[in-house]
């Protein structure tokens, strides 16, 4: 046994947090379901083989040559991959930044605090790399699978780039941090990670517009421009593609820059950590002072409820950032269909699809925010207004809400083609209503702040609103493009509809 | 010269609830209009239970409750109207001020306007929470939530309150102010009912104490009353307590 207050004794204190955090997470706190959710996620990790060979398989035939074009196809995946953990990493260190939790008794107990942070800094890259090999994981197999165990060396570049994230996170969190102070760093690091996970796709999405005009050609991108950009193949880029085909020595390079940008950002911030987290924990919120009281304003308690729910959406950075974000995922459609002004036709369908899919994520989102996460659930309960009339105005909210995200986006592609538009707002609405029905269907009261662990209430809601998204967004997208298999998506998004609303536990509420 | 009739400002009839076991067992209890009340019982004797049911949290399995009158399982609305409900945690919103959220629950209640905005001013200067009406809640105390919260029941002008723990976590300033302000109201006309483990309030503020255990009322009246009942006359509410709460579970 270790003796307390080591780095062995901290790490097991810290292992037993996380674990019992993410079955926590993972159950909704109901321990028996431990097993169902173990085989479940097994389950998912084999299913995850099957789009990984559509993706992957036979790109690795045995004696694959590490040509440009090959190196390049997979530096491109890596980069993809490492945004992914380092904006996962980002989110990981900005929350041990500002939940307080255990701050104060580790920073006054005489244990040396460099040491403890030290070891939640590796404790985050340990989960990091394990969430790497994990994704990672199906892929590496299949090519293990088409081109030898060579390929086996991609499951230690995966564990390296995780570790590698998260000690560029670590050091772009603190680097925030200094730059912007403890209040303002939260918000941006969340936006900062989003636009990271989102950058690689939209990037090269963008670049697929700019060089051919659509966003189907991915390929033709990298075995042309891009290509054609590329350094040699005896180049120091390749060093991780490389690392991933199974030569040693590459690997030995990436597995050993991973391990000394942990150990940098480690030896370099563990120090320090301490008091950036208890800063950032203790930040006092902006005092926002206006001058003056305006008067009350006369209004029905329906529109008291929805100027509320108005109000404190307007107020959560979190929604901002993930709105922003989300919106994100609408500049290369937006950018072909600016390209293509003057026939609209296939790049309109684009752009109605992501708009429905963002409609339906965000919608959920707001549902949930507005339906569940009321922080002051007796001072409405205890009102003299019937739930069924609160309940309505927080729908309304919703679709308020909604409304003015989605209106001027749709004025916009009005302008480039009504009729899409016009689909477009079908899709928009019906997503949005469909996600709405969802949270009312599986609706649990909890705090704003708990949004983060939304979905562990229900994973079948969390399913049925990103199906139901999509489903609705393939019906919209194929309704642009004035193909009637429109109408096969949309009663699947109705069964999508119908399953969720026979498992739920409100079947019978109105 | 006939007496003025007495109103119930609160009437409970054979109040039950159960949670697997029974939480509230058959409760009779009728609070008058214009009283301060303090309901007093161990922990899980069914007090913040019963509470909840008046204020419209919990549906009661059997029994009535009416509200100046108004039977409140029939019409809630009309009840709740009536009514403001403060418990230990304070339910306000972090991204609003305080001015913002009495603005929220004046509307709630269909207060005009005009009245609202009066009273809310009031209450802020009277709660000392005039100075920070444009800052949101999200970096108060403790104590200035309660207030805030406290404010919020107040500002629709209830003719019942009833406040389960209010003074938890309160320093003794913020204590104070609270105790002062439900005073208050009492003495403008208003019913006050309250759960509270701190006897010697209880003991201070209320003009007729019930003590609840097994979701029963065992004992009920002036400190008085209960230091007959309990047949220790010249002891504190304390040993009173004590007494009527042993002598309850031991039947």
């Amino acid at each position: 046994m270790s003796a307390p207050g080591s780095a062995a004794w901290l790490a097991a204190h810290e292992f037993r947090l996380s674990w019992r955090e993410w079955i926590s997470m993972m159950t909704a706190n109901r321990r028996r379901r431990i097993p169902a959710v173990l085989i479940t996620l097994l389950v998912f990790f084999v299913l995850l083989h099957l789009p990984a060979y559509l993706m992957v398989g036979g790109f690795a035939s045995p004696g694959k040559v590490a040509d440009k074009m090959t190196l390049l196809t997979v530096t491109i995946a890596l980069a993809l991959y490492v945004s992914l953990m380092l904006s996962q990493a980002m989110e990981s260190v900005t929350r041990a930044f500002y939940s307080r939790a255990d701050l104060d008794l580790i920073l006054s107990s005489p244990t040396s605090s460099r040491r403890v942070f030290a070891v939640r800094i590796a404790a985050i890259a340990f989960s990091i790399a394990t969430m790497a090999v994990l994704l990672g994981g199906p892929f590496i197999n299949i090519m293990i699978l088409d081109g030898g165990p060579y390929w086996l060396s991609g499951y230690a570049v995966a564990a390296a780039l995780g570790a590698g994230s998260t000690g560029l996170a670590v050091a772009i969190t603190v680097g925030l941090f200094r730059l912007l102070g403890p209040r303002r760093t939260r918000f941006v690091a969340q936006v900062v990670a989003a636009v990271i996970g989102a950058a690689c796709v939209i990037g090269i999405q963008t670049m697929a517009i700019l060089s051919y005009g659509t966003l189907a050609r991915p390929g033709s991108l990298i075995s042309g421009p891009m290509l054609a950009m590329a350094p040699p193949v005896d180049s120091a880029v390749w060093l991780p593609a490389r690392a991933v085909m199974g030569d040693l020595a590459a690997a030995a390079a990436v597995v050993l820059t991973g391990i000394v940008l942990l150990g940098l950002a480690i030896l370099v911030f563990s120090g320090r950590f301490g008091e950036h987290a208890l800063a950032a924990a203790s930040a006092p919120p902006k005092v926002r002072q206006r001058s003056g009281l305006r008067p009350f304003r006369r209004r029905s308690p329906a529109s008291v409820l929805r100027h509320k729910e108005w109000m404190l959406l307007r107020r959560d950075p979190w929604l901002a950032s993930q709105t922003l974000t989300q919106l994100l995922y609408l500049l290369p459609p937006a950018l072909l269909l600016s390209r293509n002004f003057g026939d609209v036709a296939g790049s309109s369908t684009m752009v109605v699809l992501v708009l429905v899919t963002v409609a339906g994520q965000l919608a959920g989102g707001l549902a949930w925010l507005a339906i569940s996460g009321e922080d002051a659930p007796e001072l409405v309960a205890t009102a003299p207004v019937t739930a069924r009339a609160a309940r309505r105005a927080k729908v309304e909210a919703v679709l308020g809400a909604a409304a003015m995200i989605f209106a001027p986006l749709l004025a916009v592609l009005a302008l480039a083609s009504p009729q899409a538009a016009l689909v477009a707002a079908g899709g928009i609405a019906l997503a949005t209503l469909s996600s709405i029905r969802i949270q009312l269907w599986f609706r649990s009261q909890a705090r704003r702040a708990h949004f983060r662990r939304r979905h562990t209430s229900s994973r079948v809601a969390t399913f049925a609103e990103a199906f139901s998204s999509f489903a609705w967004a393939g019906a919209a997208g194929l309704a642009a493009g004035g193909l009637w298999h429109a109408a096969l998506a949309a009663v699947f998004a109705l069964l999508i509809l119908g399953g969720a609303w026979l498992v739920s536990p409100r079947k019978a509420s109105p | 010269m006939n007496p003025i009739p007495r109103i119930a400002a609160l009437d409970l009839r054979a109040l039950s609830k159960s949670f697997g076991r029974p939480a509230v067992d058959r409760l009779d209890l009728t609070i008058w209009s214009g009283e301060f009340y303090a309901l007093l019982g161990p922990n899980g004797a069914g007090k913040t239970t019963t509470l909840r049911m008046v204020s419209g949290l919990l549906r009661p399995d059997a029994g009535s409750i009416a509200i100046f009158g108004v039977d409140a399982l029939a019409d809630p609305v009309a009840a709740k109207r009536m009514t403001a409900w403060v418990s230990d945690e304070p339910m306000i919103y972090d991204k609003l001020t305080p001015y913002e959220y009495l603005e929220f629950v004046a509307g709630l209640w269909e207060i005009d306007a005009r009245s609202a905005e009066a009273t809310a001013r009031e209450l802020l200067d009277w709660l000392g929470l005039a100075p920070h009406a444009n800052e949101r809640c999200e970096g108060f105390s403790r104590g200035m939530r309660q207030k805030v919260a406290l404010a919020g029941a107040l500002v629709h002008d209830p003719r019942l309150i009833i406040l389960d723990e209010p003074l938890t976590g309160l320093d003794a300033g913020t204590a104070r102010q609270v105790k002062e302000v439900l005073q208050q109201r009492v003495r403008d006309g208003c019913t006050v009912i309250m759960t509270t483990h701190i006897l010697e309030v209880a003991e201070r503020m209320a003009q007729r104490i019930g003590v609840i255990a097994s979701g029963r009322l065992v004992a009920e009246g002036t400190l008085e009353d209960l230091r007959q009942r309990a047949g220790r006359g010249g002891d504190t509410l304390e040993d009173v307590f004590l007494t009527l709460v042993a002598g309850s579970e031991a039947a």
